[in-house]
This record gives C-alpha cells, structure tokens and sequence, in this order.
C-alpha cells in the first residue's frame, strides 16, 4: 500500500484524498469556465432568436428533430456507461472498467456519426452559411428575410460544431483511459483520471441538453 | 479512497428517468403551447441537467466547497443571460428606437 502510494502522490499534497479532491476541484473550475464559455454562445443565440422570432422558427423547423433526440438518447446512454466505468474504477474492477469505457466510446462514436449524417444533409440543401447558403422561398416562410436564417445555421454550426469538437477531445482522452487501464494503472486506491474525465463528459451531455430542445423544438408546434 | 460508491441501481434510475424526460420533451413541443413552450422545454432541460449534475457527477456526495464552485459558475452565467437580455427586450421603451 505504502510502496504503491508512492506512485502516485504527489509530495505536495497531505494525502490521496486531499489530492483527489484538488484534482476534482481544479475540474470543476475547468468546467465554470467552459459553462461561461458555451453560456455566451446561448446568449448569442436567445437575442437573435428574440429580435427574429419568425425566421428562426422556420429555419429551425428545417433540422430533423428525429436524428436529434436519437442522439440525446445516445449521449445520456454515454453517460450511463461513463459513470458505471467510474464506479468499476472505484471498486478497483478492470475488467468492467475497461468494457464500460469502450462502451463509452462506441456511444460517443455513434453521437458523432449521427451528426455527421445531419451535417451532410444540411450540406446537400445548401443550408450552411456561405457563399452556397441557398433557402427556397417555402423553407423561410411568409415574410422572413432569408439572412436570418442563415443567421440561425450560423448558430447551429457554431454552437453544435463546438459541442462536437469537446466530444472528440473526450473520445481521445477516454482512449488513453482504456490504454492506461489495460496497464493496470487504475486501482481503487487512485483513479483519478477517470473520475475527471467522467465530469467532463458529463458536462459535454448537459451542454446537448439544453442544445437539443434550444436547436430543435422550441418551434415546432 | 474516501468517495462514496452509489449503488448501480441509483444510476439505473436515473438513467431511465433522463430518457423519459427525453421523450416528454419532445411529445409536448408538438403541443400549441405558445410562448409557454419555451419555458416548458428549458424547466424539462434544467431539470434532465440537475440530475446529471447531483448523481453522474456526484455534486450530491461532494464537499461544500464543489458546490460554492458550482453555484459561483451558474450566478455568473445567470448574470451574463438576465442582464443582457434585460437590456435586449427594454430597448423598445426608449423613444427612439
């Protein structure tokens, strides 16, 4: 245990718990950050959706709202597996541990794959932001100005665009996850990284959310 | 290690309870709720992220000093949506503009 311990903490800290619990801390102040960071993303969002109400509706309309709740299934099943590969790590399991983070990165593939698919359609109905932006008149409705609509895919790039680029960093970091616990690296005495890493996953989960009824559904009735 | 292990059947729970609210979110936004849909949609979403935040990532089993951590990036974060879109909807009751 004594000799063990010697791995892994740090000679500034008391002990493995003191040390655990700035490890977690200094995430959680990570993820304040990262709050206030997608937090101005959404505010961009809610003052052009609130200054063109109509035009964001129409476009809105225009995602399939099918592919996004699959998705939100897809992630909060990520996050099932995330936590029970966390709890196997608690309990010093490898073996589960192992499966649950592989679990974990198939889940976050699928994610990614999906929305992929709806990145490609939007592609195909020239409906990214550019020079090819194109909206049939039925598409942007009675009335609206069809720049506002390019205004709400520009928010819908950025704002899934960025959630998405946070999903790969989590998918890289979770397969060093899965190479330092086939090492045996993680026992019940330390597993901090995979606690961590759990956090920010499941801060990536609750930023999709709030995407998904913001993006998709709030129009459609 | 001194963390707390909660029982799978806890995680189970509220797993199901996140994909529930996944379809309820979904079933009502075809409901002509008019400008309620919003606050329904955002009341099913904060509450789905509460219970991510209290059990995935164990802010319930945490220390104190987590949760000031926590409460200080929601303020700042509330501070930054209320007050500008205060600013937002209140320009019209200048003459003006």
């Amino acid at each position: 245990m004594t000799e063990h311990q010697a791995t892994y903490l740090q000679h500034h800290f008391e002990d493995a718990d003191q040390q655990f619990e700035a490890s977690t801390l200094g995430m959680w102040a990570f993820l304040v950050t990262e709050i206030l960071f997608f937090g101005g993303l959404f505010l961009g969002y809610s003052i052009y959706r609130s200054l063109y109400p109509e035009a964001f509706a129409a476009a809105s309309r225009l995602l399939d709202y099918r592919l996004g709740a699959v998705n939100t299934a897809v992630l909060i099943c990520s996050s099932l597996t995330m936590v029970l590969a966390v709890r196997a790590a608690q309990m010093g399991n490898r073996r589960p541990l192992i499966t649950f983070l592989i679990l974990t990165i198939l889940l976050g593939s699928t994610f990614l794959g999906i929305k992929v698919v709806e990145y490609s359609h939007k592609f195909h109905e020239h409906l990214v932001p550019g020079p090819s932006f194109h909206l049939l008149p039925a598409q942007a409705g009675e009335g609206n100005d069809p720049q506002h609509a390019q205004l709400f895919f520009a928010f819908y790039f950025a704002m899934t665009g960025m959630h998405a680029f946070h999903m790969i960093i989590g998918l890289a970091i979770l397969g060093v996850l899965v190479y330092k616990s086939w090492q045996g690296r993680f026992t019940s005495e330390y597993y901090t990284p995979v606690d961590i890493t759990g956090l920010y996953w499941h801060f990536v989960d609750v930023v999709w959310i709030y995407l998904f009824p913001l993006l998709y559904l709030i129009s459609r009735s | 290690m001194a963390q707390h292990v909660i029982p799978q059947k806890i995680y189970i729970l509220v797993f199901v309870t996140l994909l529930l609210l996944t379809l309820v979110t979904v079933d009502v936004a075809f409901y002509d709720a008019g400008w309620l849909s919003l606050y329904i949609a955002l009341a099913i979403a904060t509450t789905k992220a509460t219970l991510v935040i209290l059990y995935f990532m164990h802010l319930r089993y945490s220390s104190r000093l987590t949760w000031a951590f926590v409460a200080t990036g929601i303020l700042f974060l509330v501070i930054l949506l209320a007050f500008t879109m205060s600013d937002i909807f209140t320009r019209e009751w200048l003459p003006g503009w």
